[in-house]
């Protein structure tokens, strides 16, 4: 009987997981925004970190999320991934859709005992597919010399720039970024500038969390901070 | 659906060859663990006959705790956990594949030492196969609900130790069963019953576990 | 974890149930003291009903009297685990914070429970069996579930975040639950030296009233402590919620 009751709960909580992840179904319409966050609210550790957080993000676009240090801006990045479940809000609009949004967070991914293709690879077929090959989303990063390198070589800019090339493997409509910058040189920047222009040109859309200058001139702002946030 | 977590079935094998790390401290924990009762015991063959099936059932038993909390660690600290979430196959599934490779790497190899141990411990050679049989249906349990536990410790202080009480509760099932089965071969009775035991909570571990595994490691998300 | 203060969507759903927490912590403050007073009158019957106006047994003589309090501390063991199992669940679920709450406030309690049923057990079985303590099914499954309770308490306090602990021993919770019908049916499903059931059978209890009426009472003095025990701690861990979630705004806005 417990035992039962032990499979029903897993199972309910297994149903509604997945239930969670396919009940957004991507819509069509050209003029839609890709993506409608309304009163989003998030609380880490006992403390609201978030609070009435709303937006829309259209193809094209470009969201700079800036704030101080504990103002939520990793927390609302993750809540839009759907890692981390919002206390109170929604997300909604086609990006919501399984393999639509892609993450990067501060940290890398990356396994040292693999090779920059083993790595880019396995992340491909993680992934429903559908995006770039791994050799060149490598060479988009400026990685294409050193595919076959064990990646516990890699410096710290260089395995960004390996973590960077992941988002090109994938078809997602919205990239969310964390600190993307963190750790690259003037190259890997003005690399990340170019996939980031291409993806938008494309009619995809990101949003950047960041504490540092970053060159997209082009940006909506969003200031985190505290109290109710919109833009 | 499934290709996935085939991807993370291969590429954690992929690591356990490159970084040499998964089946020797296991093993050598395993051996060890057996070598260290004939020494305290005495060398007498009879009485070591008589215990080498729970012996080497709770050297087993401890053995695959000691990795348990590798299981999912590595992939929590880089975030790779995230890339699992997100990726189209159900958490479950990776979870699942995990625990396949954990026990390619471990559990299948203490299964086939088994007999160099039984034999050193001065087993009767006619309960070699139930050992086996035992260990062979046991230790996949022992993984399953090790991912469980793994999944259940990211991030908290003290983990591995805190990951042995969690787990060894839980194995006593497991234990009960496949020492058992080996005793009843050892005394002439029948082993049959135990190994079905055995085989009927490596089922109800196949479908559970992997399910409170996934749910575990969305915890640790938050 | 956080305060009913910071759960508004709580209390837009259900606003008239007990379920929302401040309404909650009102009716428990008003129930406490009565609650406590019922569990002493119980306790005072109770005790007096085993020690003194109940029989010595015909075989068991006065170790009989162990029983009063090793077979309520032994239902209470495994109904602070159902009830935990049943609060995990549904606070896993449902996101009840209030459930969780209960789960965690109830655990060091069925931990002293678990406790005093193995060492009571032990305590009889020295003049009854000739043994401390016997390998048997029911024995060796009650301490499994001693396990369980030590497990869920080391693993809820050993995250820096609370929620994530919180989260962690209620999923362990479930899974422990698998326990529970063993140690209920041990007796049934092995032939042990441990006595089968004698007061919930289909065919009603075999005990005699003598026996049966304080056995009854000190169960019912058992599940009130119990409860008086689980809204106390509750309170306790609200409190500690809103001091933890006050210096944690208090260091954000000064940071």
């Amino acid at each position: 009987m417990t035992a039962a009751f032990t499979a029903a709960a897993f199972f309910a909580l297994w149903c509604r997981a997945m239930s969670a992840a396919l009940a957004a179904t991507p819509s069509s319409a050209p003029d839609e925004p890709l993506l409608a966050v309304h009163g989003l609210a998030c609380a880490r550790g006992g403390r609201r970190v978030l609070s009435d957080v709303g937006f829309t993000l259209g193809p094209g676009e470009l969201i700079l999320i800036t704030g101080p240090n504990g103002s939520g801006k990793t927390s609302l990045l993750r809540c839009i991934a759907g890692l981390l479940a919002p206390d109170a809000g929604t997300v909604a609009g086609p990006a919501r859709a399984r393999g639509q949004t892609l993450h990067v967070g501060h940290a890398d991914p990356v396994k040292p005992h693999l090779t920059v293709l083993e790595n880019l690879r396995f992340w491909a077929a993680l992934g429903a597919g559908g995006g770039r090959p791994p050799e060149e989303a490598a060479d988009a990063m400026g990685l294409a010399a050193r595919l076959d390198v064990p990646a516990r070589i890699l410096s710290a800019g260089q395995r960004r720039r390996l973590s960077l090339a992941r988002l090109l493997l994938s078809p997602a409509l919205v990239w969310l970024l964390d600190e993307p910058a963190n750790a690259l040189d003037t190259d890997g920047v003005a690399r990340l500038a170019a996939i980031v222009a291409d993806h938008r040109a494309r009619g995809g859309a990101v949003i950047v969390a960041t504490h540092g200058p970053l060159p997209f001139p082009d940006a909506r702002p969003l200031v985190l901070g505290h109290g109710a946030v919109a833009c | 659906m499934l290709k996935p977590a085939l991807a993370l079935f291969r590429r954690d094998l992929l690591l356990a060859w490159r970084q040499r790390g998964g089946a020797v401290p296991v093993l050598g924990a395993f051996v060890l663990m057996v070598v260290l009762f004939p020494l305290a015991l005495g060398p007498d063959p009879a009485l070591l006959a008589r215990i080498a099936p729970g012996i080497i059932w709770v050297a087993a038993l401890l053995a695959t705790t000691i990795t348990l909390d590798h299981i999912f660690a590595s992939d929590h600290a880089d975030g790779t956990l995230d890339l699992l979430v997100e990726s189209p196959a159900p958490l479950a599934m990776h979870a699942l594949a995990k625990a396949a490779a954990h026990w390619l790497v471990s559990g299948l190899p203490m299964v086939l030492l088994s007999p160099l141990l039984a034999l050193m411990l001065n087993l009767p050679g006619h309960v070699y196969g139930t050992l086996m049989a035992g260990l062979l249906l046991g230790t996949p349990t022992l993984t399953l609900i090790g991912t469980v536990g793994g999944a259940l410790i990211l991030g908290a202080r003290r983990g591995g130790l805190l990951l042995v009480l969690l787990v060894v509760p839980l194995y006593v099932p497991v234990l009960i069963f496949g020492a058992g089965a080996a005793d009843a071969a050892l005394n002439g009775l029948d082993a049959a019953p135990g190994l079905m035991f055995l085989g009927a909570l490596l089922l109800v571990g196949l479908a559970l576990c992997p399910l409170g595994a996934a749910a575990a490691l969305r915890a640790a998300l938050t | 974890m956080t305060s009913d203060a910071d759960m508004p969507e709580l209390r837009a759903q259900r606003p008239v149930s007990l379920a929302n927490p401040t309404r909650f912590f009102r009716v428990a403050n008003r129930l406490l003291p009565w609650l406590g007073a019922a569990t002493a009158v119980l306790f005072a019957v109770g005790l007096y009903l085993s020690l003194i106006a109940s029989p010595p047994d015909y075989q068991q003589s006065e170790t009989v009297r162990i029983a009063y309090v090793h077979v309520p501390a032994a239902w209470m063991a495994l109904f602070v685990y159902v009830l935990m199992a049943v609060a995990s669940a549904v606070g896993l679920i449902w996101r009840h914070q209030l459930a969780l709450m209960a789960a965690r406030a109830a655990a060091p309690a069925g931990l002293v429970f678990t406790a005093l049923c193995l060492a009571t057990g032990s305590l009889w079985g020295a003049p009854m069996w000739g043994t401390w303590w016997e390998w048997d099914a029911r024995m060796t499954s009650v301490l499994v579930l001693l396990f369980f309770y030590l497990g869920y308490v080391a693993l809820i306090d050993a995250f820096d975040d609370p929620a994530r602990g919180q989260l962690s021993a209620s999923i362990l919770c479930l899974v422990g639950a698998v326990n529970v019908p063993i140690v209920k049916f041990s007796v049934d499903w092995f032939h042990t030296l441990h006595q089968g059931a004698t007061v919930f059978r289909l065919d009603g209890p075999t005990m005699h009233a003598s026996m049966l009426a304080p056995m009854l009472v000190m169960a019912a003095a058992f599940t009130l402590l119990f409860f008086v025990v689980l809204l106390w701690r509750m309170r306790g861990l609200r409190a500690r919620a809103r001091i933890a979630a006050a210096a944690a705004t208090a260091a954000a806005e000064g940071a």
